[in-house]
């Protein structure tokens, strides 16, 4: 469960040393679009040896791998053998390269005695909405991300900060994701110095149905976490839901003067449980 | 012997006992020096020498308003080169990279003696290498004023720069091609040097307000150019953009606020760093949301809290020394953005300070050991970088004293067991904030008490240090030089610390 995810350059020692004190739910190591060609074996080094020298690890890491057809796959996953990474990147996803991952992977698990690793996959093509809802219900895959950088790059149009240009994309990300029980994470905000607009954008991804957003500098965790939690209103809603829940023991009943029943109290409880787990309460 | 702070000593030098021990001392004053005749009108810095007699021995003061744009001590210090005066005595306020003249004085022994607040720069590096044949001082700005006026620091001649002056000698830095706002370090010099003389490059008939008295001095030397108002930018007018800088600056607003710092009323003063900035900017919102109403800003003072004053955030500012030309163009317009002299800011004796009265002040470091002792005055080699200027002034005035700071600095770890050189001693320094963390100073009981059920990470500087060792290693020891080249003074004239000669191994 999370609300913010930041991503941090693989080649980026400082950042990576620094991992863990930012307010990012998770952290996703850039090993792809971040990193020039020419850094992506020290990106890789420097990663590896983070994971498997440092004692206080961010809570989630993620690890952005490059393209299942590019030379750097392999060396790529070989990070996974450090049995510290929690959900693997995949970008550029489709069903194809769906199924070369899913095959990789478990040759690499079964050999090294893995657990099943999981997948968020970037939705950035138009070939990954037409194809959302069964890369959504792959076995494997926990989570989207939709990337809309590269979306509006492949459509030819202008990305705005309005957004109407990416709401077919987002909502299919966020009916997909709705539809498996997975996570819909919002695209990141790439203009760092405007905070007004990077608050328009979350509103509107949440209001929309996106659960969590991506960063891509410390400085926007602030506002994404604060738009993506509940709010303490509601908080204290669904505590007096709960609690008149307990009280009365009925599956219908009355809570300031307005009818709850199974969904509400289904709410309720993934209010509270957000809050408990984002260290609201 | 051991001073009050376990550093080792000299015997003949006077040991610092505890930050408060001034309270059983007298104020000792030597007599203003009003001048005694007509002040004088003189157009070369030759003239000058030859009207005071200049010679040999001398002590020659300086203030450093327009700090890297300042040309006066740099023309000073061509004349004393013409002349080959020998063994003279230079009192800076401060000496900055510009300050390139003097580098040749030391090595031949033209300047044999230093007393300052602060040190950077080229002039630092050779006195680091052991070139000065005599002592350097180093004082606070507070300190500074005390000992001119007890008479501790005889001056001479003191050069002032000065933006504009009138034909009775009045002088103020508020308006001229080179205005560089308030004067306050130079108060000192003009109320008790020998002889005075105002520098400016711009001579008008009479000022209707001014900071220099023309009644202290005896001579006006009008130049084509005092230096250049530019280089007097110090620090910085932008918020950092580094992540950690930012973590620290963001903890260190949220601290505050659980401390109850932020509140109707309040003074604070802040460095001039890009997460100082940072830190300003936090507060500002925080006041902004709740229509929080502060009573002052002060220090070296800087655009953002110009726009704190002009957006009715603040009700005044006191002004030592301008930052930028943002706070010299509202010292000017602005009767709220008040002078101070370097005494009414942090002069131990001085009554009524304005450091006394600061709720908070955020300083920064560049080490910090387990007993809270600060360094802003050597790196850990003991190269002089820096010097305490008013850290440790506003460290002991301020109610609440933070240290903000990233752990590790260029790989470097920032808390030792035992800091290079102290500069301010612990018992007056309160809490640290780094990105990792905070620690508070163990004698502040009642801050831990107030912060016992925040969700910020308290942890005890040993705690702090090794978590610091985990992600370098323990560094390797730094060898240090038996050459002591001079002292830090606390600002009531005792010494905290030795400074000694950067080893030879570490010379290139």
């Amino acid at each position: 469960m999370f609300r913010s995810l930041l991503f941090i350059p693989g080649n980026n020692p400082s950042m990576l040393q620094n991992a863990d004190i930012f307010m990012s739910d998770g952290i996703i190591f850039d090993l792809e679009d971040a990193v020039d060609i020419n850094e992506k074996d020290n990106a890789r080094n420097l990663v590896e040896t983070y994971l498997l020298t440092t004692k206080d690890l961010p809570k989630t890491i993620i690890l952005r791998i490059n393209p299942v057809n590019s030379l750097f796959i392999e060396e790529d996953l070989k990070l996974l053998l450090s049995r510290k990474i929690d959900y693997i990147l995949l970008p550029k996803t489709n069903m194809i390269s769906l199924y070369v991952i899913d095959k990789t992977l478990s040759l690499l698990e079964k050999k090294n005695n893995l657990k099943e690793t999981k997948l968020i996959c970037l939705i950035e093509e138009a070939k990954a909405v037409n194809e959302i809802d069964e890369i959504a219900s792959h076995e494997r895959v926990e989570g989207l991300l939709l990337g809309a950088e590269d979306l509006t790059n492949e459509l030819e149009i202008e990305r705005t900060t309005v957004g109407n240009e990416i709401m077919y994309a987002r909502s299919k990300v966020i009916f997909a994701a709705a539809a498996n029980k997975i996570i819909a994470i919002d695209t990141p905000f790439t203009d760092i110095s405007d905070q007004e607009g990077l608050e328009y954008d979350c509103s509107q991804a949440k209001s929309l149905g996106m659960k969590a957003k991506s960063a891509i500098h410390p400085s926007q965790l602030e506002t994404i976490n604060q738009i993506f939690s509940p709010t303490k209103k509601m908080i204290q809603w669904a505590k007096g839901v709960m609690e008149t829940y307990e009280k009365v023991n009925k599956g219908v009943f009355q809570y300031q003067g307005k009818m709850i029943d199974k969904p509400v109290i289904e709410k309720a409880k993934k209010i509270i449980e957000k809050a408990k787990n984002f260290d609201l309460l | 012997m051991l001073n009050g702070i376990g550093r080792e000593i000299p015997n003949d030098l006077k040991p610092f006992v505890s930050s408060d021990d001034y309270k059983n001392h007298k104020r000792r004053l030597i007599s203003k020096k009003k001048r005694q005749s007509e002040t004088v009108f003189l157009s070369s810095y030759d003239e000058i020498f030859k009207a005071f007699s200049i010679k040999d021995k001398q002590t020659l003061s300086f203030h450093h308003h327009l700090r890297n744009g300042d040309l006066v001590i740099q023309e000073v210090c061509k004349v004393i080169k013409k002349l080959d005066l020998k063994q003279l005595h230079f009192a800076p306020s401060s000496i900055f990279p510009s300050y390139t003249g003097m580098v040749d004085l030391i090595k031949n022994h033209n300047i044999t003696n230093i007393h300052t607040n602060y040190i950077n720069g080229d002039v630092a590096k050779i006195i680091s290498e052991g070139h000065l044949q005599g002592k350097i001082i180093m004082n606070t700005h507070g300190g500074r004023a005390r000992t001119i006026e007890s008479g501790d620091l005889p001056i001479d001649v003191a050069f002032i720069a000065c933006p504009t002056v009138d034909k009775l000698g009045n002088g103020t830095g508020a308006i001229g091609k080179n205005a560089c706002g308030t004067l306050g370090y130079a108060i000192p010099d003009l109320e008790y040097a020998e002889k005075v003389v105002l520098v400016t490059d711009n001579l008008v008939d009479e000022l209707e307000e001014y900071q220099l008295d023309g009644g202290y001095v005896d001579a006006v030397l009008v130049v084509d150019s005092i230096g250049d108002a530019e280089g007097i930018v110090s620090g910085t007018t932008q918020i950092t953009k580094d992540p950690i800088g930012l973590k620290i600056a963001k903890d260190c607003s949220v601290l505050l606020d659980q401390l109850g710092l932020i509140k109707n009323g309040f003074s604070m003063q802040t460095g001039a760093g890009k997460t100082s900035l940072a830190v300003v900017s936090y507060v500002e919102k925080i006041m902004k949301t709740r229509d929080i109403k502060g009573e002052f800003g002060s220090g070296g003072i800087t655009k953002a809290y110009v726009d704190m004053l002009e957006t009715g955030l603040f009700k005044k500012l006191y002004d030592v020394q301008c930052f930028d030309l943002d706070a010299v163009k509202s010292f000017h317009r602005n009767k709220n953005h008040i002078a101070m002299s370097s005494s009414k800011y942090g002069n131990p004796f001085e009554d009524d300070i304005i450091a006394d009265k600061l709720d908070f002040v955020i300083l920064g470091a560049t080490e910090i050991d387990l007993d809270f002792n600060v360094n802003v005055t050597t790196d850990i080699i003991g190269n002089l970088i820096g010097g305490s200027g008013g850290h440790a002034d506003i460290a002991k005035g301020a109610n609440v004293t933070i240290v903000i700071s990233p752990l590790v600095k260029s790989r470097i770890p920032m808390i030792k067991e035992k800091v290079t050189t102290i500069t301010t001693p612990g018992e007056d320094v309160d809490i640290l904030i780094t990105e990792r963390g905070i620690a508070i100073n163990p004698n502040r009981k009642d801050l831990m008490k107030k912060l016992a059920n925040s969700k910020i990470n308290i942890y005890s500087m040993k705690e702090l240090l090794k978590k610091t060792h985990t992600m370098t290693g323990v560094p390797a020891k730094i060898k240090r030089d038996d050459k002591i080249i001079g002292h830090i003074e606390y600002r009531d004239g005792t010494v905290i610390d030795v400074l000694r000669k950067v080893h030879d191994d570490y010379i290139r």
